[in-house]
């Protein structure tokens, strides 16, 4: 049995404390050692983008991440989306739209926009289709999901807080 | 799949990861933005016994301004140097391709330096490095030494690194003020590997070409410079019938795959479709 690494790491505003071998991925600790069921596996190998989550305020795959990597991050996962009760404004405008049918990507798709939308404030559709290349939707139901986004986006410009970050 | 088991390194300085690189040699691998060594260990295409982290070695993220070179440290996110200001006016050819390296998602891990290590047939950040004629720095257990782009990839996956040695910074030389570029690339989705694409640098002299660097990728088992399309350019006016023939020039030139995913007779078609049109956009 391989050595087992201790793990420190705040997901959704909570400090929690694990260990686990060093082989195993940021997407199954998150999972089965969190219980964040959440955050989806679909490929396994950084194809489908639905177990992308925010790592440290950016999207990344968590299939493509060691748990120990995290050691120290913050992570956020669709459970810590809403805050207080509220909707994200990028979950509101998925709802309003109808921009899920089975939901399997939704977490990926999530993240990936709020990161999207974190450094264009105001995309075209081009744009919107471009960053959502990151994630596979298995129903096809790409339509809704590139208006929400695009309301999404107008919604939070309204609201001053889309395009705040730059990264770098 | 998941990983097969390894014990996990992650040291904090370049001279432990080279200490760590002497003691394990070949069993061990480097871990950079793990864009492509996990999906291979997930696959278990790669089982290395020892994961030698490098996200914990802050000197190797940077992006500096070095008179008339860009330094960026290895460790550099992809998705900084889509950001950056000094990329943004100097390396606009390199901002230009690094928004066709994979997705968002992929591109906040993946780093330069890993990129150019990993040297993917389809890679483009290694392609761009070849057209501007950069360099790399290693380091090894005899000390740093550099090797000019023209020299690092030796074929598929295979740079001319040592088992010791560990890639630290990429030095692309500044491309001249009013120099001319595009990127045109051919792939099944946004994001997906290039089946092929093509980088351009152009300085023209009162209508004439003073330069042209011609660079491809996806097309053979690695990217490379087209010398035979560059030399069509040089001292010509960039007009339909060059380009044609640069086009022509480049198709030739390259040694094509013959995959699932193109035959060899359609990357010669897509060499030279992507050469023209890069050579017009440029020359626009």
């Amino acid at each position: 049995m391989t050595k087992l690494v201790d793990i420190r790491l705040t997901v959704n505003g909570r400090e929690y404390q694990g260990q686990c071998e060093p082989r195993t991925l940021l997407a199954d600790f998150l999972r089965d050692h969190l219980d964040l069921t959440g955050t989806h596996v679909g490929c396994e190998h950084g194809v489908c983008g639905a177990c992308t989550v925010l790592f440290n305020g950016e999207a990344a795959r968590s299939c493509l991440m060691l748990a120990v990597q995290a050691e120290g991050a913050k992570i956020t996962t669709i459970e810590g989306l809403a805050q207080g009760g509220q909707f994200h404004p990028v979950q509101k405008a998925f709802h309003e739209n109808h921009a899920l049918q089975c939901g399997f990507c939704t977490p990926g798709m999530l993240a990936a926009t709020i990161d999207f939308l974190n450094t264009n404030a105001s995309p075209n559709e081009e744009e919107v289709r471009e960053a959502l290349s990151a994630v596979l939707c298995r129903c096809t139901g790409y339509q809704n999901i590139v208006k929400a986004v695009l309301a999404a986006a107008a919604e939070m410009r309204a609201a001053g807080n889309a395009g705040a970050q730059a990264h770098v | 799949m998941k990983p097969a088991a390894f014990d996990y390194q992650a040291p904090t300085t370049v001279e432990e990861v080279v200490a760590l690189l002497g003691r394990h040699g070949g069993e061990a691998r480097l871990l950079a933005g793990g864009q492509t060594l996990v999906p291979m260990m997930n696959f278990r295409l790669a089982t290395p016994a020892i994961v030698v982290d490098l996200n914990r070695i802050p000197e190797l993220a940077y992006i500096k301004n070095d008179n008339d070179v860009v330094r960026i440290g290895a460790m550099t996110r992809q998705r900084a140097v889509e950001f950056s200001d000094i990329v943004a006016r100097d390396l606009p050819v390199l901002q230009a391709a690094i928004r066709m390296v994979g997705h968002l998602p992929t591109r906040s891990r993946g780093t330069i330096g890993g990129s150019i290590a990993n040297a993917d047939a389809a890679a483009e950040i290694p392609m761009v490095l070849q057209a501007l004629g950069g360099e790399v720095s290693v380091r090894g257990p005899s000390g740093e030494r550099r090797i000019a782009a023209a020299d690092l990839i030796e074929d598929a996956m295979i740079t001319s690194l040592a088992e010791d040695e560990v890639l630290t910074e990429v030095r692309f030389p500044k491309m001249a003020p009013g120099a001319r570029f595009a990127v045109e690339e051919f792939s099944r989705r946004h994001g997906d590997f290039a089946i092929a694409a093509v980088t351009v640098v152009l300085e023209m002299d009162k209508g004439v070409c003073a330069s042209a660097r011609i660079a491809a990728a996806g097309v053979s088992a690695c990217s490379r410079r087209i010398a035979a399309a560059e030399d069509v350019l040089r001292g010509r006016a960039v007009d339909p019938d060059s380009i044609a023939a640069a086009a022509a020039a480049a198709a030739d030139a390259i040694e094509p795959l013959d995959d699932r995913n193109a035959s060899a007779d359609y990357r010669r078609h897509l060499t030279r479709i992507l050469t023209g049109r890069a050579l017009q956009r440029a020359a626009a």
